[in-house]
C-alpha cells in the first residue's frame, strides 16, 4: 500500500485525529490550522506537479507574524488571501486590499494571481517548507474627516443659496440672494471673481463636467453661462422659462466629448435642453402638469414634478420614454446612482490636468465604464417626496417602482447617492438622516443629532463620511455605515445653513448660510 | 359767449380758417401769461376769491404730478430684489416661524457674570413683607406668631420636600406652586408653554429669590429645548432666562418674556 493509496482512502490531505474537514473534492479541503507536523501529501504520478495544499505564514512588514502556520490550497488567489487576512485581523474596514510578497532567494516577489504561479516561475522553490508571505495594505484613497473651520468667507450681501466645488476641486462657486455669483480660490480662501448679471436670486448652479464652464439659474427664469477662468459671462443672458428655474443638469462628459448640452427645469412645468455654445434651445420637453422640481441627466433625462410623477425622456429625440407614478404627494428630489461619476467626469483626487478634450473624454469614459462594472450596470433612481416616502426605480427597465422606502416622519428634502453608489442618504425635515443600501434599497441606519430640519447632505469622495447641513445652523459629520451619533459637529454659523458641498479631491467642505458667510472646513 | 351750437354749425357749413389750429395753439400758450396778468392786476374781494380758487387748483395739480412721479419711482423699485432669499427647495413652502439663533454666547456669559441684564421691565415696585406674607398663629393658645405663609405664586423644584413642619417658618401653599410659564419670544411674537427650571432673581429681595417667589419682574430660567436653539459653538441650548410680565397670583398663570 503506497502512501497515495492510504491518502486516497482517507480522502487525501491531512489526517485530523479521525475527523476530516472539507468539501467533497479531495483536493480542496479548505482552510485549517495545522499543529500536527505529520502530513500526507496527495501526489499524482508525475513528480513535477504541485501539491494540493501549501503551508504559509503571514507576517507584516515589520516581520511580526499573524496567526500560526496556515494550510491553504495551492490555487488560492489574491482575493482568497485577502479574505483570510481580513478575517484574521478582524478588520472593520474590509475595503482595504492587501498585496502579498513571498520571500524567494532573498527577494520579495509579489503574488499576482494564484500561489501556484510562484512555483511555475521558480521551479526550485520547495513546496515542503513553510512559505513566508508578507502582507502589505495597498494605498487606498482615504479622505480625512473635517473637524475645524479654517476660513470664513464673507462677501455676499444676502443669504447664500447654493455652493459648489468645480469637478477638479480647485475652484468654489457660490450663488446668493443678492443676485451675485462669486468664485473663490480655495488655496488662499480669497474671492477671485464677483460676477453680476442676474436680476433676481440665484437659485441653482452647475459646473460642467470638464470644469471649464459654469451655469447659474435665477428666480426670473434666466440662466447665464460663465467662464470661471476669467470671471465673465459668455454670451447673453438666456431667458429660459417664464418662472423660476428649479434645476440644472449637464450632459455627462462620457456621453459627449463636447460638453455642450444642458437641461433646465422650471416651475412652469417644462424642461428645455439647450446647447450652451450657441445658446439655442434644442428641445422643449413638456408634459408635466405642475412645477418640475428636479432634473437629472444620466443615461436618459429624468424629471420629477409636483404633479407626483417622474418622467423619463430621451433628449436626442425629444420624446417621453416612460412615466413613473407612485408617489402620493409632490416629489422634492431625485438621485441617480451615477450622479457623482457624471458630476466629476474625468477628474479624481490625483489632481490631474488634461491637455486635450480627447484625453479628458477618454478618462471620463474609462471611469464611467469601471463604475458600471462595479455596480452591476443598472442605473438606479431614487425619488423623495412630501408624502414622507422614497421610491427606488430602475427607470431604464420598468415603470413600476422596485421598492417603497418608508420611515421618515416629515417631508424628504434631499437624497444623495454615495460616490461608489453603495449607499444613499436621505435628509428630511424630521431632523433625521437615513442611510439605505444603494442596490436593494434596504434600510441601514438612522443618524440622529440635529435639532432642526436637515436641509442638505454631501458625501466624501471615498464614501466613508457624510456631512449634513441643517436649519439649526450646524453641520454634522457622520461616519458611514457605523455610527448613529455624529462623529463631529461643525458649528459656527449664525443662521440656517442652506448650502453644502464636499470637494471631489476630499480636502475640504464648504457650507453656505443665511448669515451671508461661507465657511470652509478642513481636517 | 355763444349759446347753442351756432359756432359748430357755421364751421360745418363754411369750414374753418386755414390757420385755425395755429391760432388755437397760440391762444392756449398765451393763457398762462393772461392768467398771471389777471392775478397781478385783480384787487379787493375779487382777488381774495380768485386766490382761494387758484390755491385749490394748484393743490390738485401738485397731487397729480406727485402721482406721475410715483409711477416713475415704481420702475426703480422693480429692479430691487425681493427680500427673503430662500433656496429652491424652500420656495413655495409656508415658512414655519422659528426661534432665531442665540446671540454671541461670550457677551451673554459676561452679562451673566456681571449680573446686569437688559430686561424688558427694569424697575418694579418692591413688594413689602406684609403684603407677601400672612402671619399664621400657632400654638395651643394661638399666641405664637412666627410662621409665615406666602401669598404669592412660588416655584419649588421637582425634588422639593418640606422641612419638618414643626420648624418650618415659611409655608408655600401647594395651590400656589407653578411649574410652567407661558413664555413669549419677543422677536417672533410667539408664545410657548415651557417648564420653569428655577428662579434666578426676584427684584424685591434676596429672601424672595431663595423662596422661589414669582412676582412681576422676577427673572426665571426656563427649559427651551423644544425651541431647537443652537449656540455658535454647536451646543444645543436648553435653558434661557425669561422675565415675568404679569401678576401670577391674580391671573393664575405665569406669563414671561424670553430674554434673547
Amino acid at each position: 500500500m503506497t502512501l497515495t493509496e492510504l491518502s486516497d482512502d482517507k480522502k487525501g490531505g491531512i489526517a485530523w485525529g479521525g475527523s476530516l474537514v472539507g468539501s467533497e473534492n479531495p483536493n480542496n479541503l479548505g482552510y485549517r490550522y495545522s499543529t500536527a507536523t505529520k502530513r500526507y501529501r496527495v501526489v499524482e504520478s508525475t513528480p513535477t506537479s504541485l501539491p494540493s495544499n501549501l503551508q504559509i505564514q503571514f507576517q507584516n512588514r515589520e516581520g511580526k507574524e499573524l496567526a500560526g502556520i496556515l494550510d491553504v490550497p495551492t490555487n488560492s488567489s489574491v482575493d482568497d488571501l485577502n479574505a483570510l487576512v481580513h478575517a484574521l485581523l478582524e478588520a472593520d474596514d474590509k475595503r482595504i486590499p492587501y498585496a502579498f510578497y513571498a520571500k524567494i532567494n532573498g527577494d520579495d516577489v509579489e503574488v499576482t494571481d494564484i500561489l501556484s504561479e510562484l512555483f511555475e516561475h521558480f521551479p526550485d522553490l520547495s513546496t515542503e517548507s513553510v512559505l513566508q508571505l508578507t502582507y502589505q495594505p495597498r494605498a487606498v484613497f482615504r479622505v480625512r474627516p473635517v473637524t475645524r473651520c479654517s476660513d470664513t468667507l464673507p462677501g455676499h450681501t444676502e443669504a447664500i443659496l447654493h455652493v459648489s466645488y468645480a469637478p477638479h476641486g480647485r475652484l468654489l462657486a457660490s450663488g446668493g440672494g443678492d443676485t451675485m455669483v462669486r468664485f473663490w480660490d480655495i488655496l488662499t480662501a480669497t474671492p477671485k471673481f464677483t460676477c453680476a448679471g442676474h436680476k433676481n436670486h440665484v437659485l441653482c448652479t452647475a459646473w460642467s463636467p470638464n470644469g471649464e464652464r459654469f451655469v447659474s439659474g435665477d428666480r426670473n427664469g434666466v440662466w447665464i453661462l460663465w467662464d470661471p477662468a476669467k470671471g465673465t459671462a459668455i454670451g447673453k443672458h438666456v431667458k429660459a422659462h417664464k418662472q423660476w428655474i428649479t434645476g440644472l443638469a449637464w450632459e455627462p462628459l462620457h456621453a459627449n466629448s463636447k460638453c455642450e448640452r444642458l437641461a433646465t427645469s422650471s416651475k412652469d412645468g417644462t424642461l428645455k435642453v439647450w446647447n450652451v455654445r450657441t445658446q439655442s434651445c434644442l428641445v422643449t420637453l413638456s408634459g408635466h402638469t405642475d412645477s418640475v422640481e428636479a432634473v437629472k441627466w444620466g443615461e436618459l433625462v429624468y424629471s420629477a414634478s409636483r404633479d407626483r410623477t417622474i418622467k423619463v425622456w430621451n433628449p436626442d429625440r425629444g420624446i417621453l420614454v416612460r412615466t413613473l407614478t407612485g408617489h402620493g404627494h409632490r416629489i422634492n428630489t431625485l438621485a441617480l446612482s451615477s450622479d457623482y461619476v457624471n458630476r466629476v467626469g474625468p477628474f479624481d483626487h490625483k489632481n490631474t490636468k488634461f491637455e486635450s478634450e480627447e484625453a479628458a473624454y477618454k478618462a471620463a469614459k474609462e471611469k464611467y465604464e469601471e463604475f458600471k462594472r462595479n455596480q452591476g450596470g443598472v442605473e438606479r433612481l431614487v425619488s423623495g417626496s412630501d408624502d414622507f416616502t422614497l421610491f427606488l426605480w430602475h427607470p431604464q427597465e420598468s415603470k413600476q417602482p422596485i421598492k417603497r422606502l418608508t420611515g421618515h416622519q416629515q417631508a424628504v428634502n434631499q437624497i444623495v447617492f454615495s460616490p461608489d453608489a453603495r449607499y444613499f442618504a436621505s435628509a428630511s425635515f424630521d431632523k433625521k438622516v437615513k442611510i439605505w443600501n444603494g442596490f436593494s434599497g434596504d434600510f441601514i441606519s438612522t443618524l440622529t443629532g440635529h435639532v432642526g430640519a436637515v436641509y442638505q447632505v454631501a458625501w466624501s469622495a471615498d464614501s466613508r463620511y457624510l456631512v449634513s447641513a441643517s436649519k439649526d445652523s450646524t453641520a454634522k459629520l457622520w461616519e458611514v455605515p457605523s455610527g448613529k451619533r455624529a462623529k463631529g459637529t461643525l458649528p459656527g454659523h449664525f443662521d440656517e445653513v442652506y448650502a453644502l458641498d464636499w470637494s471631489p479631491t476630499g480636502g475640504s467642505v464648504a457650507t453656505g448660510s443665511k448669515d451671508r458667510t461661507i465657511k470652509i472646513w478642513k481636517h | 359767449m355763444p349759446q347753442h351750437e351756432h359756432m359748430e354749425r357755421h364751421a360745418k357749413l363754411h369750414g374753418r380758417r386755414f390757420d385755425a389750429e395755429e391760432k388755437e395753439r397760440k391762444k392756449e400758450a398765451r393763457l398762462a401769461h393772461k392768467r398771471s396778468e389777471f392775478a397781478q392786476k385783480v384787487h379787493g374781494i375779487r382777488a381774495k376769491l380768485y386766490q382761494k380758487r387758484r390755491f385749490k387748483e394748484k393743490a390738485t395739480l401738485r397731487k397729480t404730478i406727485a402721482q406721475h412721479n410715483q409711477r416713475n419711482n415704481k420702475h426703480a423699485d422693480d429692479d430691487a430684489v425681493a427680500e427673503g432669499a430662500v433656496p429652491a427647495y424652500l420656495l413655495d413652502r409656508q415658512g414655519v416661524s422659528r426661534a432665531k439663533v442665540l446671540s454671541n454666547t461670550i457677551k451673554q456669559k459676561r452679562k451673566e457674570k456681571a449680573g446686569k441684564w437688559e430686561v424688558p421691565i427694569p424697575k418694579v415696585k418692591p413688594v413689602a413683607d406684609d403684603e407677601m406674607f400672612k402671619t399664621l398663629r400657632t400654638g395651643k393658645k394661638r399666641n405664637k406668631a412666627w410662621k409665615r405663609m406666602v401669598t404669592k405664586c412660588t416655584f419649588v423644584g421637582d425634588s422639593f420636600t418640606r422641612k419638618n413642619p414643626k420648624y418650618e417658618r415659611f409655608i408655600r401653599p401647594s395651590g400656589l406652586r407653578m411649574k410652567k410659564a407661558n413664555v413669549t419670544h419677543p422677536e417672533l411674537k410667539t408664545t410657548f408653554q415651557l417648564d420653569i427650571l428655577g428662579v434666578k432673581k426676584n427684584p424685591s429681595s434676596a429672601l424672595y429669590t431663595n423662596l422661589g417667589v414669582l412676582t412681576k419682574g422676577t427673572i426665571l430660567e426656563v427649559n427651551v429645548s423644544e425651541l431647537g436653539l443652537v449656540t455658535t459653538s454647536g451646543k444645543v441650548a436648553w435653558g434661557k432666562m425669561a422675565q415675568v410680565t404679569n401678576n401670577p397670583e391674580l391671573d393664575g398663570c405665569v406669563n414671561a418674556v424670553l430674554l434673547v
